[in-house]
């Protein structure tokens, strides 16, 4: 299990600690929680309970991005399932609303799989598709309007509690969990990681590359189907037109954020599910201190520049330029 | 080399040459000498440094040391734009145009007619119409250049090239994707060029093809000058003696002499195996504790038998069988379950996982063998890792190191680290001394034997016959994509290699002076 918790996590933990400092400034109830109705409340909590979806959403991404692929339809998958749950959520048992949802993830991501695997086409190319077409389908099933329900078990998946912690970050939790299980405890990870740092060269060991792609978008399929069910059951309802919109690039910014390349290789879970919290707990303390909103945006931007930059393997040589700049006025 | 009281002048003149790139010396002290109107031959194996010579005269690549002379004046081109200025212009086996364009255009790329800032087509057209026929090209030069067979394509860029005053060209292969008929058209226009007086210089494996066009031969290996040769008056057999061998020096095989020949069991055989279009159908037998060599020369169909054998590439035809039985080897995971083991010519792209460390690039293959539910645990890796990396001495010997930060050596080393991790019974090594420096690459051959005195099968290719020669206990000879003969135990000496493979060439010739 040390292969979870990696050494390189240094700039990220920096990061996050820095950013929830500012926030305790610009807030100063930002660490105070309070147990309510058997659940726990406060800033912190919102953090991540919001973060959940992309939370969700960079587990899948990560491996994805750790074969050298990318998949840009898991906002689209989202706007799926969350139509597809809200439409069944009245009439149906909540085993099968979920089945529905997750079994539509699953072929969404076997979709994407079948055309970067077996047909061979470009990631970024072969999930645009189903990123287009997804909501189009979406919008299919809800009919162009936005679907609500009132089904109690849906509505506790997003607003209930487990153990003091709302159930979406529960779910979060298990999932990371069972990733990091299947993955590392596994072989998945070590065949993973050389199908993404040389396809060719793990074919020619043996490698089920094939599958092993296959695998990993049919998995972020499914990642991002359970997203789009919290998404939904969070506010009552399913709207296909922006359930899940724009949240694959802040799928992918996370995954970065945690240090996995997009060329590729080496990954690790834990740390882009830190960015995906990075990215949260911005937004938050943004809301938090009354600035506009638009300033989000910025702010984000120059938060993903600086924990990039404290990853760059060019960095030395920066701080060296700096040093000789300095001796050369002194 | 010879004649160094040169009566002709020379039009370009390379004295001296040195590139490495880090620690491998990619060229050392290289000259080259090219006359005005003369069509001279580079030769040489793959990694013998005709390329890195080419870009290092046209500026792609920086050079080290020493100097380049265009009419005697010295020109150090930064960029090949900057080589072209100078009137070098390099024509590479991937045409460099636009397939898009139409042909005119990409004739006049950059340098348009051109009225009030409009480009004017019609002239354009004309243009190049009249500069094509005096190619004996007569196209509509409308059309894409896309729409073209290669040929014409490399006869519109060699057209381009001498338009924009080329002194010297320089053509990378320019036959390899040609059929007979085009390569008489590309013949004539370059002997057209000689004859006005171009320096052409000729890279191309096809000796047949250098015997009928050059004037003169430059032979490279392993990044030095060999030999400057008058081609009418170079054997065949003496050129591929100057392109493989290292010395003359009879080398026998150290085994055949010192092994009584015993009846091996058969390991792994292929009966009537090929694919059309890429090795011609062979009969091959590999046996227990026996090293078969692989011999020819580049483009002989080597590496292609090596991965056919492997399972990296499908057979359409034969049989293939593992301790007699018969056995179905369409993919690598194939080859690797039936106990087989591959390591490429091309160590970094087809080889190591360079961001992995050396730890998980060794158990790499075992744990595919094994698959995804039965992991290898840490200590399992580390305790495998650890064996391989004394076993072979990998330096520095420290299993977490990114493997991709190793010498070329080191790197052979775990990847053969990561086969024998594999209990394998069969090994397919193809070069695996190639660009390794001389230390690691007498381990490597010690290796070889030692395996082998393991009851290993070993189908090992080298351009190296000498080394062919001391660890193998038959060779098979390879040309032109078939195997054409078989050498066991005294007959397995460099001369028989060498008349094996140069043999075809005559029989070649003499088949063209009758048709």
């Amino acid at each position: 299990m040390t292969a979870l918790l990696p050494r390189r996590g240094l700039a990220q933990i920096l990061a996050l600690i820095v950013i929830l400092a500012v926030d305790r400034v610009v807030s100063p109830q930002f660490f105070d929680l309070r147990l309510q109705d058997g659940r726990l409340f406060g800033s912190l909590i919102d953090v991540l309970n919001r973060g959940t979806p992309v939370a969700l959403l960079s587990l899948g991404m990560v491996l994805v991005i750790a074969t050298r692929g990318i998949d840009l339809s898991v906002g689209a998958v989202m706007a799926i399932s969350g139509a597809i749950a809200a439409s069944l959520a009245d009439s149906h048992g909540l085993a099968v609303v979920l089945a529905a949802a997750l079994g539509a993830g699953l072929l969404c991501g076997l979709w994407n799989g079948f055309l970067v695997s077996v047909l061979g086409m470009q990631p970024i190319v072969a999930t645009l598709i189903l990123m287009v077409a997804g909501r189009g389908i979406a919008q299919l099933i809800t009919e162009g309007r936005i679907v609500t329900f009132t089904s109690p078990d849906l509505v506790w998946l997003g607003n209930g509690a487990v153990l003091g912690l709302p159930v979406p970050v529960a779910i979060a939790l298990g999932m990371l969990i069972l990733t990091g299980a299947v993955v590392r405890g596994s072989a998945l990870g070590l065949l993973i990681e050389a199908t993404g740092g040389n396809a060719r060269a793990s074919e020619l060991a043996g490698v089920g590359t094939r599958a092993m792609i296959l695998a990993v978008y049919v998995w972020c399929g499914v990642c991002a189907a359970l997203a789009g069910v919290i998404a939904a059951a969070d506010i009552m309802g399913a709207d296909a037109n922006n359930a899940g919109l724009w949240l694959e690039l802040d799928a992918i910014l996370a995954v970065v954020i945690g240090g996995t390349s997009l060329f590729g290789g080496r990954f690790s879970l834990i740390l882009a599910v830190l960015g995906a919290l990075i990215i949260q707990t911005m937004n938050t303390g943004i809301l938090l201190s009354g600035y506009p909103p638009e300033f989000n945006l910025l702010v984000k931007a120059v938060v993903v520049l600086a924990v990039l930059l404290l990853q760059s393997p060019k960095l030395p040589g920066l701080a060296g330029i700096a040093a000789r700049l300095r001796r050369a006025k002194a | 080399m010879e004649n160094s009281l040169d009566p002709v002048p020379s039009l370009l003149e390379v004295r001296g040459i040195s590139k490495s790139f880090g620690a491998v010396r990619a060229l050392q002290e290289v000259d080259f000498t090219l006359r005005a109107g003369e069509i001279h031959a580079l030769l040489g194996e793959n990694g013998a440094g005709k390329s890195t010579l080419i870009k290092v005269i046209t500026g792609v690549f920086p050079r080290d040391a020493g100097i380049v002379r265009l009419g005697g004046a010295e020109v150090a081109p930064r960029s090949a734009k900057a080589a072209l200025q100078a009137g070098i212009a390099t024509v590479y086996q991937e045409v460099n145009l636009l397939p898009n364009l139409s042909v005119a255009q990409n004739l006049f790329l950059d340098r348009q007619p051109m009225r009030f800032g409009i480009v004017r087509e019609a002239e354009m057209r004309r243009r190049a119409k009249t500069l094509l026929a005096g190619f004996g090209l007569d196209i509509d030069v409308a059309a894409p250049l896309g729409s073209y067979s290669v040929a014409v394509q490399h006869v519109t860029a060699i057209a381009r090239a001498v338009d924009l005053s080329a002194r010297v060209l320089i053509l990378d292969e320019p036959t390899a994707s040609l059929d007979r008929h085009e390569v008489e058209i590309l013949f004539n226009i370059m002997r057209q060029l000689a004859g006005r007086g171009i320096g052409i210089v000729f890279v191309s494996h096809f000796l047949d093809q250098v015997y009928e066009i050059s004037d003169r031969i430059t032979v490279l290996r392993n990044g030095r000058l060999v030999g400057e040769r008058e081609t009418a008056s170079l054997p065949r057999l003496e050129l591929i003696r100057m392109m493989l061998g290292r010395e003359l020096a009879e080398t026998t095989s150290a085994r055949a002499a010192t092994r009584e020949h015993q009846a091996r069991e058969v390991c792994a055989s292929f009966e009537n195996y090929g694919k059309a279009g890429y090795v011609a159908p062979f009969d091959l037998e590999l046996r227990h504790g026996e090293v078969v060599g692989l011999a020819g020369l580049l483009g002989s169909g080597r590496t292609e038998t090596a991965r056919l054998v492997f399972g990296a590439e499908r057979a359409d035809r034969g049989q293939a069988r593992v301790e007699g039985a018969s056995v179905r080897l369409h993919t690598p995971r194939d080859g690797v379950r039936h106990g087989f083991g591959y390591c490429p010519e091309e160590r970094k792209t087809d080889g190591i996982v360079a961001d992995l460390t050396v730890r998980e690039n060794i158990v790499l293959a075992l744990q595919a063998k094994r698959g995804l539910h039965r992991p290898l645990s840490r200590r399992e890796q580390d305790e495998i890792a650890r064996r391989y990396v004394k076993m072979l001495d990998i330096r520095p010997a420290d299993p977490e190191r990114p493997v991709g930060l190793l010498s070329g050596g080191n790197q052979q080393k775990v990847l053969l680290a990561r086969w024998l991790a594999t209990s394998p019974r069969l090994l397919v090594l193809d070069e695996p001394t190639r660009g390794i420096d001389v230390g690691a690459h007498a381990e490597i051959i010690r290796l070889i034997r030692d395996l082998c005195d393991d009851g290993l099968a070993l189908l090992v290719i080298s351009s190296e016959l000498d080394e062919i020669v001391t660890y193998s206990d038959r060779v098979v000879v390879l040309r032109d994509r078939a195997h054409v003969d078989e050498l066991t135990g005294e007959a397995i000496d460099v001369t028989n290699i060498l008349a094996a493979i140069a043999a075809d060439g005559a029989a070649a010739v003499a088949h063209e002076g009758r048709a």
